[in-house]
């Protein structure tokens, strides 16, 4: 009997070698910044080398990325909404948060500047565009952008002009948004990694330029977020373990050393 | 727009590079649409014909939910099948979510419909003389039902190939459902949405016309298979 139980706990060992040795896929639920700057397409060999992990991931806007999240059907999380997260993991969908790297977003619009914004706060800036009623694109998907955008304007002093005619609630990713705002001459909110993407492909000619940037209330951070223990079937040790990597000093520098065009779009900010 | 002749352009190119990324698109949209057509027609094709064969209480009933059926959105579709096989719903425990099969599935609810639908209207209509002339020559049931299902091939092979157009052809549920993952559930309708989102405009459009291209060689080989059997 107890040969019979060691030959089973050896072969249970190398059945884990084995697993051990093949490449882990891992799904990640993340937003459509981190996918279309092609951030995560340039990392996943890097991660595949180093932790044998096999990145995929689920590109959506934050709020279905959470929303996946709480339904168990990704591994990990890597999303840029601090309030929801904090409010996800409060709520035990989560069990912890860790940050580890940041853009920040900038305020755009026509290069003609109808509304005179350029240079100003962000809260000045959402004050004179209201005032001026100068067309303005959202987001309108409770996407990470989309709540930032939202703490803007409460920060503004000013409710959200939800029913306006110059609010327009696109209901798209960030480059969709970005493309409507060019046609309408439209001002809106971007992350900075979107808007370099979009810049580069529309070389520069795009009639949109930055007008309003720098402000601490426009700082976007990333975190990767743990999943509760309640979700049974998901690879928590996977998990833990890409989590490891984004922190480590060899994810830290694959994040500064990735460039689009020349130009740094994320900062590493593990602590 | 120049978008069109770059895109025609593009289409070329991808096909003779044999571009890995769009080609793992192809084979993505290859494998789920025939796991999903085959599921509908193996459902479908005995259904539709039992529908329109045989008279048996509820009947219309039964075939006005088949044809309401055929109005139902995409996006629901995903929706539901989303629910169904999400983790935490009824299906969880087959880890369908983000697969192929998982997006075969929710397809397939898109071409049961088309498939019973005129798979039964076949039926119906076949010539009422055949059904007498059966019946005068002495054919006894299981004669009647071959010869009806042998009159009835072609409108079932058309109601294969319309199920085939719209089954290949969406994105919704392919979105929901699988998830648009890179290599692995990436079809080309995904990839067509995710450039188009990207403005890239050029791709989505070499990308429609290599979608084009596959529907030509399925409908293609069809119309030799019919005039094989003609």
């Amino acid at each position: 009997m107890r040969q019979f139980v060691s030959t089973l706990a050896l072969i249970a060992v190398l059945l884990c070698a084995g697993v051990a040795l093949a490449a882990e896929p891992i799904l990640v639920g993340t937003t459509t910044s981190t996918a279309d700057t092609g951030l995560l397409d340039n990392l996943a060999p890097k991660i595949l080398k180093d932790t044998g992990l096999d990145m995929r991931w689920i590109a959506v806007g934050t709020g279905k990325a959470l929303e996946h999240g709480k339904n168990c059907d990704v591994d990990v999380l890597m999303v840029h909404a601090p309030g929801a997260e904090k409010k996800f993991i409060e709520e035990g969908h989560g069990i912890s948060r860790t940050e580890f790297m940041f853009n920040d977003f900038v305020i755009v619009g026509p290069v003609k500047d109808p509304a005179h914004i350029k240079g100003k706060s962000a809260a000045d800036t959402l004050k004179t565009i209201a005032a001026a009623k100068a067309p303005f694109a959202s987001r309108g998907d409770d996407s990470g952008t989309h709540k930032l955008e939202k703490t803007l304007w409460k920060g503004a002093g000013l409710a959200v002009p939800d029913k306006d005619s110059w609010y327009i609630q696109v209901g798209q990713g960030m480059l969709a948004t970005l493309r409507i705002a060019a046609e309408r001459g439209a001002y809106t909110v971007t992350d900075r990694g979107t808007w370099i993407a979009y810049e580069a492909k529309d070389h520069g000619k795009s009639g949109l330029v930055i007008l309003s940037e720098g402000d601490g209330a426009l700082r976007n951070q990333y975190s990767i977020i743990l999943l509760a223990p309640k979700c049974s079937k998901i690879k928590h040790e996977a998990a833990k373990k890409l989590q490891a990597w984004f922190v480590s000093k060899a994810g830290q520098k694959a994040i500064a050393d990735f460039k689009l065009e020349g130009k740094q779009l994320f900062t590493p900010n593990a602590k | 727009m120049d978008f069109f002749s770059e895109g025609f352009a593009k289409a070329v190119a991808l096909i003779l590079a044999l571009d890995p990324e769009t080609f793992s698109a192809v084979w993505a949209t290859a494998g789920v649409t025939a796991l999903a057509l085959f599921a509908s027609l193996a459902l479908g094709l005995p259904l539709g014909f039992g529908l329109g064969y045989f008279r048996f209480p509820g009947r219309r009933a039964a075939r006005l939910f088949v044809d309401w059926m055929l109005s139902l959105p995409t996006v629901v579709i995903g929706l539901i099948v989303y629910g169904l096989i999400s983790s935490r719903g009824p299906l969880g425990e087959w880890g369908l979510l983000f697969t192929v099969p998982g997006m075969a599935l929710g397809l397939t609810l898109l071409g049961l419909p088309i498939i019973i639908s005129m798979t039964a209207t076949a039926v119906e209509t076949t010539d009422t003389r055949l059904t007498q002339t059966l019946l005068s020559l002495g054919a006894d049931r299981w004669q009647m039902l071959i010869a009806t299902l042998v009159e009835a091939r072609f409108a079932m092979a058309l109601a294969a190939a319309s199920a085939f157009g719209r089954i290949v052809s969406e994105v919704g549920i392919a979105m929901m459902v699988g998830g648009n993952i890179k290599w692995h559930t990436r079809t080309i309708t995904t990839a067509i949405a995710l450039e188009t989102g990207k403005g890239e405009f050029a791709t989505g459009i070499a990308l429609g016309v290599i979608l084009m291209l596959v529907a030509l060689a399925v409908n293609l080989l069809v119309g030799l298979l019919r005039r094989r059997a003609a």
